[in-house]
């Protein structure tokens, strides 16, 4: 027996849209996860149907595993339902009239499978995703993890070579949002075919993927690991995710169960991960810079950490201003033009960043 | 200011929230014209029923008879008007082409145009001279004056109304539904089967009430083409126009009979539906 052919996804594609053309050319090597990272509207979404077949394309072709889905020049096109494809859309689109159960077995069935056999595979991974006591339950009734379990589930069952993630956290609220990251990561290794997932998000891209291709109006802009792109950003898109703070340091755990990561430059707040064993060196927190609030004021609210220091900088961008805060740690925050306003703004002025503990993303040396 | 609002309101019911405030008590009173205006007429006919001959009168007027044709006519009507209606309906919603509206229109035109005149139209095609009607004949296939006839006439004047409740059912249903289903191994017929179709559930037993309701009422078009037979084309609203004309206690007897099966309707499926 010799081993089954390594999966891998090369796709180039070019799909006419009424505002620009997406023309995309991708390739994902098996084992890796890929993110597709860019602003609204840059034609991600488009590219997953794409690829999933629920739009065709006008040029260019589609290998996964050295099976052409879709091959324009040649004439091949796989209809949707043939291709080995399983997504979770943004809004999931979990199938309202089913159970979690019968919506995870979809897919099975659709197949041909039997009912029982389908039940009890989606029962299987259900109970792997930790939602087999919600299995009776109708969509609507289930929290926004739950469902996103659901539709990993139905995403997986049916053993896919290609997984398309569409923004896969950003329904969340907070909370749930770090657990269900901690899921993803897992099922993510697990899983042995092509991973790609789409995200505006650069901390859910980074905290992800292996890989990010950064995508701007229909056009790959830059593409490499997170690392590379942080040292090296190319475009306007790029500079701004570097703008994402990140804590890098020794992860130590409080007496009140919180955690915090130490660095040279000083110490930030952040809720103990539920992944992490102890306390341990080489941990890394992302934080957006939407997700810090500014004020003249030292602020008697209830955010863990208050950090003051000197505004370094002032990046005006259309309605939203990224401020540099010469602080210790330096942080950047990223407020509307008219928050700037009203706090009386100025290079070299006074402040105080405040953010929420829950707010930064830890991640864990493998 | 706010904190008076908040101790007003009521406790316990957040899912209400939402819906406007209701006016007051006092202009209540301005619905009295339209019920009177529908009860009296209801009542009158209660009243001047011939209650102690009911039995005789219903049997005499041959309305026992006519409640089984009615039923038959009604529930061919019904079927037709779905297997007609349902792709229609399927396609007004989902897709676009040159002309959609036009189609529409003509789709559903006889909502407007007066049932007589859809029986003149549907004998100009279906009758011994008819357009299509001479080839019907020598295929064995006879219409006119037959029950299949009546049943036909009345799918003519009521299935637009199924197309109407379907279309906007579908247009309800988000398509991307499809999409996914679709991308996860489904063909087009299982999405449609298992996706589509249970989510329009209640647009198509909405649709089909009121596509029922409308053709149990058919008079015009079932008269004008099917004719007026005790036994195959005399439907309920036939055999009271019959039954007026020489016992019209019995016609009352015969309308209050229908009056119940549409309250019937209107509690047992519409009531969900249609009241608020």
């Amino acid at each position: 027996m010799t081993e089954p052919a390594e999966p891998a996804l090369r796709a180039e594609i070019l799909v006419p849209r009424a505002d620009f053309d997406v023309r995309i050319r991708l390739d994902v090597e098996a084992g890796r996860t890929v993110a597709l990272l860019g602003p609204n509207g840059a034609g991600k979404s488009t590219t997953v149907s794409a690829l999933a077949g629920l739009e065709p394309l006008r040029d260019g072709s589609v290998v996964l595993d050295d099976v052409a889905l879709e091959d324009v020049a040649a004439g091949v096109r796989l209809p949707a339902e043939r291709r080995p494809v399983g997504i979770v859309f943004q809004d999931l689109l979990l199938f309202p009239h089913l159970t979690a159960l019968e919506n995870a077995a979809f897919p099975l069935r659709a197949r041909g499978a039997s009912k029982q056999e389908a039940r009890a595979r989606a029962g299987e991974l259900l109970e792997r995703l930790g939602v087999a006591h919600r299995a009776r339950a109708k969509p609507d009734a289930l929290s926004g993890g739950e469902a996103q379990r659901v539709a990993l589930a139905r995403a997986l069952v049916h053993e896919p070579r290609l997984l398309l993630l569409d923004e896969p956290l950003s329904a969340l609220d907070v909370r749930s949002r770090g657990e269900i990251r901690r899921l993803l990561r897992e099922l993510l290794s697990g899983f042995p075919g092509v991973r790609l997932m789409i995200t505006h998000d650069p901390v859910e891209a980074m905290t992800l993927a292996d890989r990010l291709v950064l995508v701007e109006a229909g056009r790959v802009t830059q593409e490499g690991t997170p690392d590379e792109i942080l040292r090296a950003p190319r475009t306007t898109y790029a500079a701004e995710l570097v703008g994402v703070n990140l804590f890098a340091g020794r992860l130590e755990r409080q007496e009140d169960g919180s955690g915090v990561i130490r660095m040279p430059a000083g110490d930030v707040v952040v809720a103990w991960p539920a992944d992490a064993s102890g306390d341990v060196d080489g941990a890394v927190g992302l934080l957006r810079p939407a997700d810090v609030a500014l004020f003249r004021e030292a602020p008697a609210g209830s955010a863990r950490n208050v950090i003051a220091g000197r505004v370094e900088s002032l990046t005006r961008e259309s309605d939203r201003v990224r401020v540099r805060i010469a602080s210790h740690p330096p942080v950047v925050a990223e407020i509307t033009a008219a928050s700037s306003t009203r706090l009386g703004l100025h290079e070299g002025g006074e402040i105080h960043a405040a953010f929420k503990a829950v707010e930064v993303s830890v991640l864990l040396p493998d | 200011m706010a904190a008076t609002r908040e101790a007003v309101a009521p406790a316990g019911a957040p899912g209400r929230a939402a819906e406007p405030p209701r006016r007051r008590l006092r202009s209540a009173w301005l619905v009295l014209p339209a019920l009177v205006f529908v009860l009296v007429p209801v009542v009158a006919l209660a009243v001047k029923a011939p209650w102690s001959r009911a039995a005789a009168a219903l049997s005499d007027s041959g309305a026992w008879t006519a409640l089984r044709v009615s039923l038959e006519v009604t529930l061919g009507a019904v079927a037709i008007s779905l297997v007609v209606a349902m792709p229609a309906a399927w396609a007004l919603a989902r897709t676009d082409f040159p002309g959609r509206r036009l189609v529409r229109a003509f789709i559903v035109l006889p909502i407007v145009l007066p049932p007589v005149v859809a029986g003149v139209a549907l004998l100009a095609t279906f009758g011994r001279l008819g357009l299509v009607g001479g080839l019907m004949e020598r295929a064995h296939i006879h219409l006119v004056f037959t029950t299949a006839g009546a049943a036909v006439a009345t799918a003519f004047v009521s299935a637009p109304f199924l197309v109407l409740a379907l279309e906007s059912g579908f247009r309800s249903i988000d398509p991307r539904f499809e999409d996914a289903g679709r991308s996860l191994g489904a063909s087009r017929w299982y999405v449609f089967r298992r996706v589509t179709l249970p989510q329009l559930r209640p647009a198509l037993a909405a649709g089909l009430v009121l596509t029922w309701a409308r053709a149990l009422g058919e008079f015009g078009a079932t008269i004008t083409f099917a004719g007026n037979f005790r036994g195959t084309t005399q439907t309920l609203p036939l055999a009271v126009y019959q039954a007026l004309q020489t016992d019209p206690g019995a016609a009352y007897v015969v309308s209050l009979l229908m009056l119940v099966a549409s309250v019937a309707v209107l509690v047992a499926v519409g009531g969900r539906l249609l009241v608020r």
